[in-house]
């Protein structure tokens, strides 16, 4: 359980640039994780968390147990708050081979202290549990970078810490090495009875790991919650563009019907039917946003239903998935292979919308 | 060179028990200054700065009357440490020691404090965040991690502490068997118009500073591959 409310202003090196932490993180779940785009203020959370920042207001508490309160100036130093830490490039003390590194942090552990004979085991427990047996005499320069993260995160572990935090565990590395992190995360759960904060800018490796989520951007939360929830419902156009999982179109809303749970906007020049928006009126000019798994492409027909449009693509581009086709308003759609095949060489089409998840948001 | 001609080996040895003394004393009050210059701020630390900086830039004399001042007989520091070691401090070999001190700590203070400050943060924070104290931080991560820098450091500054004249010869003396050190010894012995002997004397003192810097300079080379700032 952390529950964490962090004020902090960091006034810019550069004139007139100023940059203000306002965050309130409260979770129950495993794993939270903080996604936002680089200079959103993730690394400074998390080192207001471990303690080597010191907000300006506010109150962090971890398990119960009390880091940091403004009001009545509790600020506990990093060494006896035990989070442990894995920051970017793993800071592995290159003095130190793997066992010299993990037997640091068994040693440094605060009273009550470990006997020797506890301490070793613990130590090659986790050598055992991340796979690092082999390594213990490798000096960290002698590692790959898979190996150095999984080292990182058994000395952390050794500590039993109160809290584990990550910066963009994956930064740098390829899509073998980031599945072998995530099964490395999955171990570390385990065997982990403390809460995991993780920041990344990574949306894929946000859903791949987090339970609950929190976009920040510029220092302020734009979201927080469930990832499932995030994802369903998005709750501003920040979010969408951060998530990058939504087409977007420019639209008005032309119709609304709460008793009947109907609503209706124009899209280039056409409508389409929907669910009704609570909290948005007539006339109101803003985005749709539909998931881009819940846009399909059908071939043309001359009666359309509620939820389709008629459009003609203008591009048309390979990807990883398939085919990509863009149309007018920023829509595009993307399809495999086979289906764009169906289609016969028509540029108009038919897009259909799942009515349930087009949602409409204006800009703030 | 005649047959009776022979060396008083005492200002080496004088020497090098006053450079040995003073390098003990600098390293330890060095480092500590060093890191409390590399890792908090606080109001008149630029102060402190100029204050360890300045003896860099004042003449040895200018210094040496300071000191004269700061330590004789009548000051308060001078008879604190009359009454605890039963002698005066100025015109001892001690005061050479003082004046060594003087002599090589700014320049230890100075170039340690950039060593620390070249540190990844973020391996103190590591220790830290495993639950190390910042003393243990401080010896087994910091220390470590520039440790070839200090020792080269360390011997710099021996070689300096040999070295010095001005300092030395203002508040410790030119007396014969009692404080004069090699470089006082060289000055003398040139006075006086012994130049066989300031020849010897020269000769050891460059032997001994190649002697010194060459290997300090090997051993600053080396650094812990991947630690450099990634």
């Amino acid at each position: 359980m952390i529950d964490a409310r962090i004020v902090k202003k960091l006034s810019g090196t550069r004139a007139g640039s100023s940059f203000e932490l306002d965050l309130h993180l409260r979770s129950d779940a495993p794993v939270a994780v903080i996604l936002g785009p680089s200079g959103a203020g993730k690394t400074l959370t998390l080192n207001c968390l471990a303690g080597f920042a010191r907000p300006d207001e506010g109150r962090i508490l971890v398990q119960d147990e009390l880091f940091f309160d403004a009001q009545t100036k509790v600020h506990v130093p990093p060494q006896v708050r035990r989070c442990g830490y894995i920051f970017q490039d793993h800071t592995l003390f290159p003095h130190m081979s793997v066992m010299g590194n993990l037997k640091f942090a068994a040693q440094s552990m605060p009273k009550p202290k470990p006997s020797r004979l506890e301490q070793q085991r613990a130590i090659h427990e986790l050598l055992d549990a991340f796979e690092l047996g082999g390594l213990a005499s490798r000096m960290p320069h002698q590692l790959s970078g898979g190996q150095r993260q999984r080292v990182a995160i058994a000395r952390a572990l050794i500590g039993q810490p109160r809290l584990l935090l990550l910066d963009e565990p994956t930064r740098g590395l390829n899509v073998q090495l980031r599945e072998a992190f995530y099964e490395v995360m999955r171990r570390t759960r385990e065997r982990l009875q403390a809460p995991i904060v993780l920041v990344t800018h990574d949306v894929e490796e946000c859903f791949g790991l987090a339970d609950t989520l929190y976009f920040i951007e510029n220092g302020r939360c734009l979201q927080a919650g469930k990832k499932e929830d995030v994802v369903a419902k998005p709750a501003s156009l920040e979010v969408v563009r951060l998530l990058g999982l939504y087409v977007t179109a420019e639209a008005e809303i032309t119709y609304l019907d709460p008793g009947r749970d109907v609503g209706r906007v124009r899209i280039a020049s056409q409508a389409i039917e929907t669910r009704y928006f609570p909290g948005h009126l007539l006339g109101d000019r803003g985005w749709v946003c539909i998931k881009r798994s819940d846009v399909h492409v059908l071939p043309h027909s001359h009666q359309p239903k509620a939820n389709q449009l008629v459009m003609e693509w203008r591009t048309r581009s390979a990807t990883v998935r398939g085919v990509k086709l863009e149309f007018d308003g920023g829509l595009s759609a993307e399809m495999s292979e086979a289906r764009f095949r169906e289609l016969d060489g028509s540029r108009k089409v038919r897009l259909e919308f799942q009515r349930e998840s087009v949602h409409f948001l204006t800009e703030n | 060179m005649s047959a009776g001609f022979s060396v008083d080996w005492f200002p080496l040895w004088l020497s090098l028990r006053v450079a040995a003394l003073a390098t003990i004393l600098v390293v330890c009050a060095g480092l500590a200054a060093a890191y409390v210059l590399s890792h908090y701020t606080f109001r008149g630390k630029n102060l402190l700065d100029s204050l360890i900086t300045l003896p860099l830039v004042l003449p040895p004399t200018v210094l040496g009357y300071y000191l004269l001042v700061l330590l004789g007989r009548t000051s308060p520091l001078g008879r604190l440490y009359e009454a605890a070691f039963g002698s005066p401090l100025v015109f001892t070999w001690q005061a050479a020691v003082v004046a060594a001190i003087f002599h090589s700590g700014p320049l230890f203070v100075k170039t340690a404090r950039a060593a620390l400050e070249s540190v990844d943060r973020r391996y103190e924070h590591a220790a830290k965040s495993l639950g190390a104290s910042s003393w243990r931080t401080f010896f087994r991560v910091t220390l470590p991690l520039v440790g070839n820098q200090v020792a080269a450091l360390a011997a710099l500054c021996f070689a300096r502490s040999l070295g010095d004249f001005g300092v030395t010869m203002m508040v410790a003396g030119n007396i014969p068997g009692r404080t004069q050190t090699l470089s006082i010894a060289i000055y003398d012995a040139v006075e006086s118009g012994n130049g066989n002997l300031a020849r010897i004397l020269v000769v050891i003192v460059s032997l001994a500073a190649i002697a010194i810097l060459w290997p300090a300079n090997r051993i600053v080379q080396r650094s812990w591959p991947g630690a450099a700032a990634e």
